[in-house]
């Protein structure tokens, strides 16, 4: 189950925790990886890691050229770009009175501008092969709502709505687009909150821990495997029960 | 018959499969040959490809008709 060898994966944001894991989950399955992220290090790290069928391409995101031009980049050093993991995200959080233009439009350009131009540009190899995945890493705050990311939560509600409206117009194709709603994960980004943001964000869990970002990579495995070719424009919820929508 | 319209009847008899007959001057894609918006896309992406040009969004939205592709590949030429 969940073979993927002779695919390419795409996957923004690799030099994260979640992007990281994501990327070793498709390799693991037979995947060429293609790893993306503006830090070139730990990009060459993982890759050097997983060993064949993986490449390093860092990328800005916020640079919409290199955007545009990352997926011909891809087939470039890979042969084909099959599945486009849309991971990569920053967060700018402010409470939202205090919000400044500049913190709007960074957390919108790279966490959902540039999502939609990496699709715009993947999709027409994947139409010509009749076969693609769009993997959008969206977020439970996207779905709830969260104080001080009134920025990120509008763009990852974006993102699903863009995925919903690609996968309408993409279906016949045999392409997929869905997402998957991480809650809180342990990551760099979790790791940040304080104790008590923590102990009050438990409470709200009914399993009662974080998730691992393994168990983000297991959905999007799932989702961009030849088994979920009849899963489009949902929303995968890897929450630990937060929220059950 | 020329080149052109040849190698433009082929992608379009491939990609729509409709008979070969029916890919006149002025058969639309859309109105007369069963083409969705999606596949006008990928007629101009095929396009583009077999005779390696570049056929802009605004310029593909006015290639309507077998005669219009044709006619505009000819031009790019």
């Amino acid at each position: 189950m969940f073979d993927l060898t002779g695919k390419t994966a795409l996957v923004t944001g690799a030099s994260g925790g979640i992007g990281g894991a994501i990327a070793r989950a498709l390799h693991g399955a037979g995947a060429t990886v293609v790893l993306s992220g503006t830090r070139e290090a730990p990009l060459e790290e993982l890759a050097k890691e997983l060993g064949d069928r993986a490449h390093a391409l860092p990328c800005d995101l916020s640079d919409a050229q290199a955007v545009d031009g990352l997926p011909k980049r891809v087939t470039e050093v890979a042969g084909a770009l099959d599945i486009l993991v849309n991971n990569a995200g920053v967060t700018r959080d402010q409470l939202f009175m205090r919000m400044t233009d500049d913190d709007w439009n960074t957390v919108l350009n790279v966490n959902l501008t540039a999502a939609m131009r990496l699709s715009k540009a993947s999709v027409r190899g994947m139409m010509k092969s009749r076969w693609g995945r769009i993997v959008n890493i969206t977020s439970v705050v996207g779905t709830m709502g969260n104080p001080g990311q009134a920025n990120y939560a509008a763009a990852k509600a974006g993102l699903v709505g863009m995925s919903k409206s690609i996968a309408y117009e993409v279906a016949t194709r045999g392409i997929t687009v869905n997402c998957v709603a991480p809650g809180f994960i342990e990551t760099a980004m979790t790791d940040k909150l304080n104790d008590d943001q923590k102990s009050g964000t438990l409470a709200q869990i009914p399993m009662g821990r974080m998730g691992t970002s393994d168990e983000i990579a297991a959905a999007v495995l799932y989702l961009a495997s030849p088994e979920a070719a009849y899963v489009t424009g949902t929303v995968l919820h890897v929450n630990g029960g937060m929220a059950m929508v | 018959m020329s080149d052109v319209e040849d190698r433009v009847r082929k992608i379009v008899v491939e990609h729509l499969g409709v008979d070969e007959d029916k890919v006149t001057d002025n058969a639309s894609f859309i109105d007369d040959l069963g083409a969705d918006s999606l596949d006008t896309v990928e007629l101009v992406m095929a396009f583009e490809e077999e005779f390696g040009i570049e056929i802009p969004d605004d310029a593909a939205e006015t290639i309507q008709t077998f005669g219009d592709a044709v006619k505009f590949i000819k031009d790019a030429q």
